[in-house]
């Protein structure tokens, strides 16, 4: 393009210049590595396997096969109004006939545990904007969110960017199995009294990501009277409710409301996405359920800036009312998920891995604290380093997460086929064989900083 | 129980205003031809249905898009999962040509420059956080877009501050006004980032000059840290000389671009949608033009909030790629955008009533001055309110678009059917035929008719409060 001329920096607001889109992380290097020197079984078998990216493919072929079956969904059927009117439909409330099938997906997915009303859902571009949204009803800036750790690295951009609320952790470990514990969810809460910082809710993500579990009803129970005696809100984002591996494990907070009458309900509020359960992350559909009615009257009105496709919400309308589909998808998925996790642990464990009991998600939370050479968060990274460019494995650092003990990693396994899963658990193998005969120092690579790099990367945060 | 945030209590969200209280009173009432021939016509939403045939037809022609298939294979899964928020390369293409070809090709746009977002509402929010903190000031000129008070301030905590334009040069930016309202931001204590402009402009429905845009460029360009943001939505609806121009053919021309050693190239920014000159408002199609790196980097990230679905990337990049298609598309729903604005101007003009000369846009600018009981704004509003309960047409009074001077009304032509805008037009004869009439016989039925009028509009009035309530 010519001359390099160096541009006088133009000033630009303080929400554009901060880090506080999180995507200047380290573990970016992961990604570069991967794109660089992607696995393939025939013409890269040496190449680097991706298991950092929680992507559901294992059931891709049942949504293929309705979709086949059903041109109506993708199409506008024959005559005119089928598409002007989709075309022209604007409306924040959303098409009604997702947002029925939507409710009751989700009530299926808690066999039918829970009722939801869909009058009561909001429509939002993804479970990244839910969550953003909610935020800025919720809290203003400087108040405070209180997550349980480890969380997914994205909330620390979804809660906090353009909001400016904080996010003050709620600190979990392997003494209890992560579970959040009361101590711990007051010993946040003070923090922020210290802080002098006005805490607004709790935001729980339940089956929880990177644990890959999910959250006992006991704990729930806590957390809603925590809550409730603090007069603050509960967000639970339940977007791998539809992964949990049986469906009788995961117990929604919808389910406990109802139970107590909807009691105090109207501090509760749910997120939820089909990015997860139904591996359509590009479609960009999420939702708000709440049972507060001016959060849901303000959310629908905000979800004009992240409003779902028209033609998304028709296509997702056609396929989530097939009750026929929807029963033989959940149970079908669950299914192949529990199998992938099985193969995945008892691969692990034949290499003297453990990873935390898990039942839901597309990861599992494995357990490498003993390879650490020092029990610190650098000596975390270098064993991440090391896994990436000798083990030539992409997995995620328990750092990233904001975990508070050193040598957790979360590990996908729902992203490939089941032939490259046997490859990566192959190489896990040999590396811990190798370890335990000898104990080669791997020269530590050099950290991708580069502002560039990292913006290539950073929208593969998922 | 547990407190919101204040942007829930605040007002900014604007849906008190008379533009949203229009439309709920068309939803109760709505005009059908068969099934309620006395409803209230719909005047106030700026669609574009004149041109669906032309889609439907491409669709026809071309199944395998809509089926995710790409030269005969499905590419479902890779779409399912494309959630990049670079955004599908094929589509970023495809749309900077169609920008291109809209400007007549007198430009041509970087596709690494596209930042996209789900709709023109989500990107002009998005280069309001990029651009300006909370308490800043953005300089709009009056009238503008209802939906702007929302759209740059409720979020993001900015101020606009308006540009007053007027009537007696036919609403166009002076370098005093633009001053003024400068000067009006200081005296405020408001820093001022920058000016927003629509051009083609809602709801004058007019393209900017040269001179205006060169004004702006001026403005910006002695303002270290000042930028210009052009929402261009209304580009391809330009259907009368003079040609579009785009504020980036006038950098072009200035030799004010990237290439050039002047840093105003990075500060001006272009807005664009679908929605429109597509009519695909629901698909929520929507982008950020910027030469500013930086913006674009940021922007970028901000988009997480609000992609695109993939699914209508691809379609429309299918649609847009085929050159045929557009080049047809593009000429072919000007020519009907003319033909019908020509229906709304004639038949206002029978009706006594005249609108500012317009070239582009989906409504016209409609001066009713000499309606109203007097020259104020509470006058405006008697007069809308008998607009939409009398007359049963919702059109969108001038103070909601922040108008200075009462008595202009935005009519909207192009969100209906040929025969339902003539239906309109006579109504609004026969309105204007019997006002005119009673004004003459007032002197007679004068204190009846003001007592029913009163009554009236003080019911209307306890309504109004009601609605704030909520």
């Amino acid at each position: 393009m010519g001359l390099e001329i160096e541009q006088p920096c133009v000033e630009l607001s303080n929400i554009a210049v901060s880090d506080t889109h999180g995507e200047n992380s380290p573990y970016f290097a992961g990604w570069k590595a991967y794109d660089e020197n992607r696995y393939d079984e025939f013409t890269n078998p040496s190449g680097v396997i991706q298991m950092g990216l929680a992507e559901n493919q294992v059931s891709f072929d049942l949504v293929e096969k309705y979709l086949e079956q059903h041109a109506e969904a993708s199409t506008w059927g024959k005559g005119a109004t089928g598409f002007r009117e989709n075309a022209l439909f604007q409306d924040y409330h959303g098409l009604k006939s997702f947002r029925t099938a939507m409710a009751s997906f989700m009530q299926q997915i808690r066999g039918g545990r829970a009722k939801f009303d869909p009058d009561r859902v909001v429509l939002t571009a993804g479970a990244t904007a839910a969550n953003e949204l909610l935020t800025f009803i919720l809290a203003n800036p400087g108040d405070a969110l209180l997550v349980p750790t480890p969380y997914y690295p994205g909330f620390d951009r979804d809660l906090r960017w353009r909001t400016g609320v904080k996010i003050i952790p709620i600190h979990c470990n392997s003494s209890n199995n992560f579970q959040i514990s009361p101590q711990a969810l007051e010993a946040a809460y003070q923090q922020a009294q210290s802080m002098n910082t006005k805490v607004r809710g709790v935001l729980i993500t339940n089956p929880s990501n990177p644990l890959g579990a999910t959250i006992q009803r006991s704990v729930l129970e806590e957390i809603l009277d925590f809550v409730t005696r603090k007069n603050i809100h509960l967000v639970s984002d339940e977007i791998y409710s539809g992964s949990a591996f049986s469906g009788d494990e995961f117990v929604s907070v919808a389910e406990i409301l109802e139970d107590r009458d909807y009691k105090n309900a109207e501090r509760v509020h749910i997120v939820y996405s089909l990015s997860k359960d139904l591996g359509l992350p590009g479609f960009r559909v999420g939702t708000i359920y709440s049972y507060n009615d001016k959060v849901v009257t303000t959310a629908r009105r905000m979800s004009s800036f992240t409003l779902i496709s028209s033609q998304t919400q028709h296509l997702l309308a056609t396929m989530l009312s097939d009750k026929e589909f929807t029963e033989g998808y959940i149970k079908t998925n669950r299914e192949r998920l529990r199998k992938r996790y099985e193969m995945i642990i008892d691969g692990l464990r034949r290499a003297g891995i453990e990873c935390l009991k898990g039942n839901a998600g597309l990861f599992c939370w494995m357990n490498l604290s003993p390879l650490l050479e020092k029990p610190t968060r650098e000596g975390e990274l270098e064993l991440w380093n090391s896994i990436l460019y000798e083990v030539r494995l992409n997995i995620s650092p328990g750092s990233s997460c904001h975990c508070s003990e050193p040598g957790w990693f979360r590990v996908c396994f729902a992203n490939m086929s089941e032939q490259t899963l046997e490859v990566a658990l192959d190489r896990i193998r040999n590396f811990m064989d190798q370890r335990a005969t000898a104990k080669p120092k791997i020269p530590f690579r050099k950290i991708i900083t580069d502002q560039a790099v990292i913006d290539m990367y950073s929208c593969l945060l998922a | 129980m547990g407190l919101l945030s204040r942007k829930v209590t605040c007002n900014s969200h604007g849906q008190d205003s008379s533009y949203f209280l229009g439309w709920q009173e068309y939803e109760k009432n709505p005009y059908d031809e068969f099934l309620n021939p006395k409803g209230i016509i719909q005047m106030g939403l700026a669609e574009n249905q004149l041109s669906f045939d032309l889609l439907e037809s491409w669709l026809a022609k071309n199944p395998g898009v809509s089926a995710f298939e790409k030269d005969g294979k499905s590419i479902f899964r890779e779409l399912a999962l494309f959630q990049d928020y670079h955004g599908l390369p094929v589509f970023k293409k495809a749309l900077v040509d169609f920008m291109a070809e809209i400007r007549g090709n007198k430009v041509a746009f970087d596709p690494s420059g596209i930042v996209l977002f789900a709709g023109s509402t989500s990107a002009n929010e998005a280069l309001m956080f990029c651009l300006a903190d909370q308490g800043d000031a953005f300089l709009l000129p009056t009238p503008y877009y209802p939906g702007f008070d929302r759209d740059l301030k409720w979020r993001t905590g900015a101020e606009i501050v308006p540009i007053q334009c007027t009537s007696s040069n036919n609403f166009q930016i002076t370098e005093s006004a633009l001053q003024r309202a400068y000067e009006d931001a200081q005296k405020r204590n408001l820093t001022v980032k920058g000016v927003l402009v629509t051009n083609p402009s809602n709801p004058l429905g007019t393209s900017m000059s040269r001179n205006e845009l060169n004004l702006l460029v001026d403005f910006i360009s002695d303002k270290a840290d000042m930028h210009l943001i052009s929402d261009e939505i209304y580009s391809g609806t330009v259907f009368d000389s003079p040609a579009f121009v785009s504020v980036a053919e006038i950098l072009k021309d200035r030799n004010l671009t990237k290439d050039s050693e002047s840093d105003v190239g990075n500060r001006v920014h272009v807005v664009y949608s679908l929605s429109k000159d597509l009519g695909l408002p629901g698909f929520r199609v929507g982008a950020i033009y910027s030469e500013n790196d930086t913006v674009v980097a940021a922007a970028t990230k901000m988009s997480s909030f609000g992609l695109v679905s993939s699914q209508t990337q691809y379609l429309l990049s299918a649609m847009l790629g085929d050159k045929k298609f557009t080049r047809n598309y593009i000429s072919e729903n000007q020519q009907r955008l003319k033909r019908r604005q020509k229906m709304l101007v004639s038949g206002l003009q029978k009706a006594g009533i005249s609108c500012l000369k317009s070239n582009a846009g989906l409504f016209c600018w409609v001066d009713m001055r000499h309606l109203l009981q007097s020259s104020t704004f509470e006058a405006e509003m008697e007069l809308w309110k008998k607009m939409v309960y009398d007359v049963r047409l919702n059109i969108s009074p001038g103070s909601s678009c922040h108008c200075t001077e009462p008595g202009w009304f935005r009519l909207c032509f192009a969100n209906m059917s040929e025969d339902t805008l003539d239906l309109a037009m006579k109504r609004l004869k026969a309105f204007v035929a019997e006002s005119t009439g009673s004004r003459s016989r007032r002197s007679i039925h004068s204190s009846g008719k003001r007592k029913s009028l009163t009554k009236w509009v003080f019911r209307l009035s306890s309504r109004d409060r009601e609605q704030e309530d909520r």
